[in-house]
């Protein structure tokens, strides 16, 4: 009998030919996960992916959780096609079970509530016909044998508390469990993307969601000294590490961005200028994108949140970018959001008080309306190319990994 | 070149500090309450060092509780005197212009029920003793000044203050937040009339997490901590001895040094001061004149340039000052005190506070002034916002 994970994964199912690239894919991205535990295997087996060999079960099922692809991880046992075996293993995980909820429910319940039977059900699955009995048989022949060797187990095959699941294939394996993954697909599935983080809310929430629809993402970062000052490029930091939490590893990009910004003020008038910075980062961002091999960029803009992500304002900005620009976040409500970065664990560090770029040159009143006409008039006084090339010359890249106590 | 002028936030500790604290923690590092050898010897040390601040401050060894820090000594003074005498009044007086560790004491005390008064100071920081007097009641318990302010170095008129409070049986205490003024002007507890006085080792050349209470004989207070006989039974756990002996020996050197080096950190701030106001044009001093006010503080506000924005042009630069006390300064970008003292808003957010210590150089403020004056000309192009 042996303790495993099986993970779970939706759509990768439907993948056709290319199954065994996404599951590959999936395969790799577990391996990343417990990469820290030279023992811990990931085995593939008939359309299946197993975690083998993790030396703590519940650190490995946190880390688990967090890989992209997959929909839910269950804590599983493994036995040998062999009746006995499998009843033996089915005893094992429904006392754990049992006594785990025995625990929770005097955690947090009236001894009333203790006292009261816990509902289960077994559900089997046969895959492989040749064992007998069919799933029935099992399932009624289980179901007997718990409700006689458990203590305080109740039958309920409409609304059970727990659920043994039980799936015959080469060998047998049994569940009580199932937790949820991110879902998504797997890490590099879709290639690659560079994400413009900020120091706020919304642009790490858009390179979690690039992350989870299988690109991998490398971050750029614009920032202003001495307007902003080395706590704000250790919040960007943090923030990559909190998303190296998903994905392993992150490269950031930290682009110098005081000298175009310096220029934008003394050229551009007020009201347009945080739209030229924008079409300036657009710039920088698509050639470093280019010289790392991403053909897109993610940004965190979401439609109608500040005056420059009007229509108007975002056609204008991505206007001036070489690649195609991502949005996962174009139609979220804020309190979405925000809701979001506090499930993966950006928002406490994104509302550190440390102001970006951006914040400091908002204008009074910004344009919500401008034209791409307006635009290019604004930008003609400025040495454009020059300007980004100086930027993208100083560009100093890391890669940061996930904080220590994840 | 490293130009370290946020002394009043922290400085560094000496070597010769650093090595005696070394000792206590690899060779002496027994605990005091312990019977043996051991014990007995980190208890010679921190007798030692008690008695060495008892010799700064002019008082006697027992008139000494180590605390961890400025901090928790005056949250001892405050509230240990105010749940002391709370049978005798509920009243406090203070001043706007206190470090938050005693403004936020108070407020907490005031949520209990206690009333605290909190006295205006005139526009260099000063407070005039006649408001005090105003403001005393019957049923004042506890009197709470600063000697130095923390951010623009004004000096309080303290034995002035304690002539108001008389001597009655049941006059109120004096507490004296003495953090900023150890090392830079004379803290003998006798001449300031001070019934309790704080004092913090980070700001001269001592360590970080230590600090000192000064209870006059006689004063009862009430413990904050509780579960030891430590410091007199005021102050449970164990000692930090490395701190305290790092601490004795700081406050020891920096009252050796004090009168020269009082002197000659007073003549490179006056020597900044004029050139500032006439090397950056729009410059002002915000607090006391620089020839009056604490030695080591000089506040300035600049001309439409953020501090924050000049903090990080003249780190890049190898220069570090600061734009308010470094405590309050991440979370409220406007300081209470520059408020207090009539600062508009976008006056206080463009002021710096430059703060030296004894090892501060000529040189050292020669080569701060040439980046300020080249910082001012260049991001004065970029207005704030």
């Amino acid at each position: 009998m042996d303790r495993l994970f099986l993970i779970h994964y939706g759509e990768i199912g439907l993948k056709g030919e290319n199954r065994e690239f996404f599951e590959r894919k999936l395969q790799a991205g577990l391996q990343r996960a417990l990469a820290s535990w030279p023992g811990a295997s990931v085995e593939r087996r008939h359309g299946r992916l197993y975690v083998m060999n993790t030396p703590d079960p519940e650190q490995a099922l946190s880390r688990l959780q967090r890989v992209f692809g997959v929909v839910a991880v269950s804590p599983a046992v493994r036995a040998p096609l062999d009746l006995e075996q499998i009843r033996a293993a089915a005893r094992q995980l429904v006392s754990e079970a049992a006594a785990a909820a025995a625990t929770g429910a005097t955690a947090h319940a009236t001894a009333e509530a203790t006292a009261r039977p816990l509902t289960f059900k077994v559900k089997a699955r046969r895959t492989n016909k040749g064992f007998q009995p069919d799933s029935m048989g099992l399932q009624r022949l289980l179901g007997a044998d718990l409700l006689a060797s458990v203590p305080g187990l109740k039958v309920d095959v409409h609304e059970p508390a727990l659920t043994l699941q039980v799936e015959i294939r080469e060998s047998a394996y049994l569940y009580c469990r199932s937790l949820p993954g991110p879902g998504g697909l797997p890490l590099g599935s879709s290639g690659k993307a560079l994400l413009l983080l900020s120091g706020g809310i919304d642009s790490p929430v858009a390179g979690w969601m690039a992350m989870r629809r299988g690109l991998e993402v490398e971050c750029v970062h614009f920032y202003t000294p001495p307007f902003t000052g080395p706590r704000s490029v250790e919040k960007v930091e943090d923030l990559c590490r909190q998303l190296a939490a998903w994905c392993g590893r992150i490269r950031l990009h930290l682009a110098r961005f005081t000298e175009v910004q310096q220029a934008i003020w003394e050229k551009v008038p007020e009201d347009l200028r945080v739209l030229v910075m924008r079409r300036f980062m657009m710039r920088v961002a698509g050639l470093l994108a280019r010289q790392q091999e991403a053909p897109a960029l993610v940004t965190g803009e979401n439609l109608g949140q500040v005056a420059s992500q009007t229509v108007e304002s975002l056609t204008v900005i991505e206007a001036a970018s070489p690649l195609i620009v991502l949005r996962p976040l174009l139609a979220w409500d804020k309190a979405e959001i925000v809701r979001k970065a506090q499930e993966i664990g950006t928002y406490e560090i994104s509302i550190r008080p440390y102001e970006d770029c951006c914040t400091l040159f908002v204008p009074r009143h910004p344009r919500t309306r401008p034209t791409l006409s307006e635009l290019e008039d604004a930008e003609a006084s400025l040495p454009v190319d020059t300007l980004v090339q100086g930027c993208l010359e100083k560009v100093e890249s890391s890669v940061l990994k996930p904080p220590v106590w994840i | 070149m490293e130009v370290y002028l946020d002394n009043a936030a922290t400085t560094r500790v000496l070597p010769e500090v650093a090595e005696a604290m070394r000792e206590a923690m690899l060779d002496k590092y027994g605990n005091p309450s312990s019977l043996h050898r051991l014990g007995l010897e980190a208890e010679k040390l921190t007798a030692a060092a008690r008695g060495r601040l008892a010799a700064v401050l002019g008082c006697a060894p027992e008139e000494v509780i180590f605390t961890s820090g400025g901090t928790e000594a005056n949250a001892l003074a405050i509230r240990g005197a105010a749940w002391a005498r709370h049978g005798e009044g509920r009243h406090l007086i203070t001043t706007r212009t206190e470090h938050p560790s005693v403004l936020e004491t108070c407020r907490m005390l005031q949520q209990e029920g206690w009333e605290v008064t909190y006295l205006e100071v005139d526009s260099t920081g000063t407070l005039d003793p006649a408001q005090l007097e105003r403001a005393l009641r019957p049923t004042t318990v506890l009197v709470s000044v600063h000697y130095v302010n923390n951010e623009v170095g004004a000096i309080q008129p303290i034995t002035a203050i304690r002539g108001i409070l008389g001597t009655g049986k049941r006059r109120p205490w004096l507490h004296v937040d003495a953090v900023q003024a150890l090392g830079k002007l004379p803290v003998r507890v006798s001449d300031l009339g001070a019934d309790l006085l704080s004092l913090s080792a980070h700001k001269i050349h001592g360590p970080k997490g230590v600090g000192a209470l000064y209870a006059r004989r006689g004063i009862r207070l009430r413990p904050l901590l509780a579960g030891g006989e430590q410091e007199f039974g005021l102050r449970a756990g164990t000692e930090n001895v490395p701190g305290i002996v790092g601490f004795g020996l700081a406050a020891h050197l920096a009252e050796e040094a004090r009168p020269l080096a009082a002197e000659h950190m007073r003549q490179l701030k006056v020597e900044m001061g004029a050139r500032l106001l006439t090397e950056v044009p729009g410059c002002r001093i915000n607090g006391p004149p620089p020839e009056q006010g604490a030695p080591h503080i000089l506040n300035v506000r600049l001309p439409a340039i953020r501090g924050e924005t000049m903090v990080h042009y003249l780190e890049e630069r190898g220069v570090y000052v600061s734009t308010t006390s470094a405590c309050a300064s991440r979370r409220h970008p406007v300081s209470h005190v520059l408020v207090a003292l009539g600062l508009g808003e976008e006056e206080a957010a463009s002021s710096l506070r430059i703060s030296l210590s004894r090892l501060t150089t000529r040189e050292e403020i020669a080569f701060a002034l040439t980046h300020i004056r080249e910082g001012v000309a260049e991001l004065g192009r970029i207005r704030m916002r």
